[in-house]
């Protein structure tokens, strides 16, 4: 081994890649070490071998690194550590818990210092489910211990193929993650099983029974989008908008109101007082479905703008690969990544560097497919023992100047389920969310009936239509009814669409309130008014709305919401 | 003695080839040509080749020019005898001061851990109305004032750093008139602020690559008073575009292939490791950063302005010497506009809103529709809007602008028309206004 870590020589520097010469073999993606003149020892990945030269990606500075300076290469692929105690940890995209690192090194991140992800001491209350003389497969559970309010299955290693027979079990009883807690034999040898497992980010989890199609609703208390733009458990969806558009605030709702097992925050390349939001807030707010904290069913994944560019690339893949390794558990899991085109940047500056031909707006030829394979790994599936886990990809897209047409937003839409578009002049003109609802669209099924939806999107289509020609010729040249309804088009906006997500009650409407505001909405819309003239519809629906927004901070069934209701009917019906 | 290169083998824009041996990557270098003496630095390395860019330019570099490798990255003399100076892009004093060489740092160093970051909290008071009620800035932020050639960002950029209040004030001048250099050091004269400030100024007439440094040398400066010293620091870089093209420029010479209009395809990364310096820490001090990114041709899909708004808290948009309330947005506002008061959000989202119904009905009027009564009244809203609240020289404390925006609301409205919830209005609606 010792000789081979010497063998390997740097021939190259160029940004974040780095040329090296090696005599014996070298497999592409296996993890490589730079070990420069300062001690230090800087991670890489092997991004291409050209004749007895590899040309490695390192996650780290390159400033300091000369030709000839040693290169230990690992023959393993780039994998992350899987076990309890995940939950509630902020880790970099390469899963280095960054409060370790902030212990080690202080205020700033320190170039190749790397920590376990997994706390080694901690111990765990082990229950073994699976006996001597079982036959598991990869994925299937030999013990759990209690993580939070999960139970936390150890399961089978996915690496492990063929059929493995329990050979030993441990007793019940508080171990840490390292212990051997069973042994298995496929027949030629007998293996130890710990708490804790690894596997390569880039390598989709495949250990379930078969994939399913997703169909429930997963809600996500925003109006515009479990009622217009649902998403369903298991799909996907994206939200691509300008800046300022109101992505982040969008993400942050997401992840604090969806009604799913676990989150996974995936901050990638984005800024770092984002994720502070999250990672300072979460530990005291509340999550109102389990009685416990919102961070105790989260994962964040953190590798903002200024961290290395290589370990962004690898942030997306370690986030799925958590979220895959939760779903084998049969939970619900939902991946927050925000932004996938910070990760294709870094795709663009890596294909760059490779002088590779480029495509579109120099990113790469492959971007598409990559983009495909990420999405692809969502999905609702059944486990072999036949529970439904899923996972349900949200990806935040970062259009260059806001223009849907560039290569990540088109490659984006053509794998996801549904597609909410966030719109500069909704959020110019601070209707929140800024989501556009003509734009926008979902395959996916909402939790109101699709024919009331129709009638409410009719509607809206047409006031849009009002107002373009009213532009044109005036609204004195506009006939009362038609000036009607755009005023239902702008009411449907102010009191349903438009949703205020600082407020405690407003910003969690759950699918049940939904579906009634949306019947009372709709007899709004349905209502056959007969106004003298414009002025007066204008002030009734100013009227109306008053009372619908006052509605809507009202916690739901209390009696003001009630007597409030009865306040908007009588108006309805005077 | 370090070994002395004599074969420059190419010479290529502002960057110069060698053939040399133990040299670090990022690594200084003296370059000595009979036009004088340069520094230049390690940008890539292929084999025995070392590819150097020379700060003062190529211009006068001969292929039997000497190089001689330092031995360390580009660094800066961080201590106090800082304050009160001004420097060039390289670091060499810009005023009739010494040199200096205490406690030399690296420049451009690591990313902060996002784990020892805190929520920004404490809000910077500016007394300007369309900064403090609608776009709040906040200590720690990084925000970028986009404006076009001939706007007075350079005056809004001083007149913010006059009434903040910090500790230090770090200002990185790039491609800065001579001119616009001189306003500034005498503007921070006249308010006294000039012995608790830095400078780092490039100027048009400076080689450009030694632009590339100023933002790192200004914030390796700022992260020292914050760290070492726990000083709350404002960093002023004006003006960031001209720092983008400076970038495009070495990565054509590189021969990197450029991703759109020319500028290289890490020119996100590049702008995201600076402006992310900008942080505020639980037991040092902060660092907020205020740039100006103009904007070629007034064009916010340019990639410069385009890529800084994704990076940045948020943006002021200088036009017309106002700041636009369109586009215009401070992104840690909700983090202090809580505090301020009750009514801060919604009057500072609702005021917004009916201004943009006001444009729209200034449309209509242009157009020679006939104004319906609620046009009118968004009319007389509008004007009393700009005059109130959008004109730069309006300078009243934040509870003044409020109160005075309840009085336009009420001069104009009724309370239903304005689509505030019913308790602010009984609580914040001025008693004795006719609508």
């Amino acid at each position: 081994m010792s000789e081979n870590i010497t063998s390997q020589r740097v021939t190259g520097v160029n940004g974040n890649m780095v040329s090296v010469a090696f005599d014996h073999s070298v497999t592409q993606n296996e993890v490589a070490y730079i070990l420069p003149a300062d001690g230090s020892r800087l991670k890489g990945e092997v991004i291409r071998v050209r004749g007895r030269e590899a040309d490695i990606q390192v996650y780290e500075s390159t400033t300091g690194i000369k030709v000839g300076d040693p290169v230990e290469l690992t023959s393993q692929l780039l994998s992350v550590e899987l076990g309890p105690g995940l939950l509630t940890q902020v880790y970099d995209g390469l899963q280095n818990p960054l409060p370790e690192l902030a212990k080690q090194a202080g205020y700033f991140l320190k170039r190749g210092l790397y920590v376990y992800p997994l706390d080694r001491t901690r111990t765990w209350d082990y229950t073994p489910v699976a006996k001597a003389g079982d036959t598991l497969q990869a994925g299937d559970t030999v013990g759990t211990v209690p993580e939070g309010i999960f139970q936390h299955r150890i399961m089978l290693p996915f690496a492990w193929t063929g059929e493995w027979t329990v050979t030993w079990t441990a007793q019940p009883g508080a171990y840490t993650i390292d212990t051997t807690v069973a042994k298995a034999s496929n027949g030629q040898e007998e293996r130890p099983i710990t708490m804790v497992q690894t596997w390569p980010v880039k390598i989709p989890v495949t250990c379930y029974d078969e994939r399913l199609l997703p169909s429930e609703t997963l809600v996500t208390q925003v109006r515009t989008i479990d009622t217009f733009f649902p998403v369903a458990k298991g799909g996907t969806f994206c939200t691509p908008g300008p800046f300022g558009a109101g992505k982040t605030v969008l993400q942050h709702t997401l992840s604090q109101r969806s009604e799913v097992d676990i989150v996974i925050v995936a901050a990638c390349g984005e800024r770092a007082g984002e994720v502070v939001e999250i990672l300072r807030e979460f530990p005291h707010l509340d999550d109102p479905r389990t009685g416990r904290h919102l961070i105790d069913r989260t994962i964040i994944i953190c590798n903002t703008s200024s961290m290395p560019v290589a370990a962004r690339e690898a942030s997306i893949y370690t986030s799925v690969t958590l979220a895959e390794y939760y779903r084998q558990m049969g939970l619900h899991v939902l991946l927050l990544a925000d932004s996938t085109s910070r990760w294709a940047q870094a795709l663009r500056e890596e294909s760059g560097r490779l002088e590779e031909i480029p495509g579109e707006e120099a990113f790469p030829a492959y971007l598409e497919s990559l983009v495909a394979a990420f999405y692809e790994r969502a999905g609702l599936v059944r486990l072999r023992d036949g529970s439904n886990g899923s996972i349900t990809i949200c990806g935040a897209v970062s259009p260059a100047g806001g223009n849907f047409e560039e290569p990540v937003t088109q490659a984006t839409l053509k794998v996801v389920g549904s597609f909410l578009a966030l719109s500069r002049d909704r959020a110019n003109a601070r209707r929140y969310p800024s989501i556009h609802p003509l734009e926008s669209w979902s395959k996916y099924r909402s939790i109101v009936a699709p024919d009331k939806i129709a009638a409410a999107r009719a509607m809206l289509r047409a006031g849009s239509d009002v107002n373009q020609m009213m532009k044109v010729v005036g609204e004195e040249g506009t006939p009362t009814a038609d000036f009607v309804t755009y005023l239902k088009s702008e009411f449907i906006d102010a009191v349903y669409l438009q949703q205020n997500t600082f407020d405690p009650v407003d910003s969690a409407c759950g699918a049940e309130r939904q579906a009634y505001v949306f019947d009372k909405l709709l007899a709004v819309i349905q209502h056959p008014f007969d106004f003298p003239d414009k002025d007066a519809a204008r002030s009734f629906f100013l009227e109306l709305r008053q009372l619908f927004i006052d509605w809507n901070y009202m916690p739901w069934k209390s009696p003001e919401f009630q007597s409030q209701e009865t306040r908007i009917d009588a108006r309805l019906n005077a | 003695m370090r070994k002395v290169y004599h074969r420059i083998i190419q010479i290529s824009g502002n960057v110069i080839t060698v053939e040399a041996e133990g040299v670090a990557n990022g690594e200084l270098a003296e370059v000595r040509s009979p036009r004088g003496t340069s520094l230049a630095q390690v940008i890539r390395l292929d084999k025995q080749r070392v590819y150097l860019q020379v700060f003062a330019g190529s211009r006068g570099i001969a292929t039997d020019s000497e190089v001689r490798f330092l031995g360390h990255p580009m660094k800066v003399a961080a201590s106090d005898a800082l304050l009160g100076r001004v420097f060039t892009g390289n670091g060499s004093p810009r005023d009739k001061g010494p040199a200096l060489s205490d406690n030399l740092i690296d420049i451009g160093g690591p990313s902060v851990n996002p784990a020892n970051r805190i929520i920004p909290k404490n809000m910077i008071r500016t007394g300007i109305p369309m900064i403090d009620i609608f776009n709040t800035l906040v200590e720690s932020q990084k925000l970028p004032i986009f404006s076009v050639a001939g706007e007075p960002y350079n005056e809004l950029l001083a007149r913010i750093a006059m009434q903040a209040e910090v500790d230090v004030i770090v200002l990185g001048g790039m491609g800065l008139k001579h001119d616009d250099y001189l306003t500034f050091r005498n503007t921070l004269d006249e308010h006294g602020a000039l012995p608790r400030t830095v400078m780092f100024i490039h100027t048009a007439s400076d080689p450009v690559v030694e632009c590339l440094l100023v933002p790192d040398m200004a914030l390796a400066t700022a992260e020292h008073f914050a760290t070492a010293e726990n000083k709350r620091v404002l960093v002023l870089l004006t003006d960031m575009t001209n720092f983008c093209d400076a970038l495009k420029e070495i990565a054509i010479t590189m021969e990197q292939i450029p991703s759109n209009r020319g500028y290289p395809g890490d020119l996100y990364s590049q702008l995201a490791s600076r402006y992310e310096k900008a942080v505020d820490f639980e037991t040092a001090g902060s660092i907020t950063i205020l740039a100006v990114t103009t904007m070629p041709g007034d064009d916010v899909t340019h990639p410069v302005p385009d890529n800084t708004g994704y990076i940045t808290e948020g943006q002021f948009y200088l036009v017309n010497g106002r700041i636009e309330p369109f586009g215009s947005l401070s992104r840690l506002k909700q983090q202090v506009n809580s505090e301020t008061r009750a009514d801060h959000r919604a009057l500072m989202d609702n005021m917004i809103r009916l201004y943009a119904e006001y444009k729209e009905a200034l449309e209509k009027q242009s157009m020679g529709f006939r104004m319906s009564a609620w046009d009118e009244k968004l009319l007389k809203y509008g004007e009393l809007f700009e005059a109130r609240m959008m004109d730069l020289s309006v300078n009243i404390p934040l509870e003044q602008a409020l109160d005075l925006g309840w009085k336009t609301l009420a001069e104009c409205f009724t309370p239903a028309e304005t689509g505030i919830k019913s308790d602010l209005v009984k609580q914040f609606w001025p008693a004795n206004q006719q609508a």
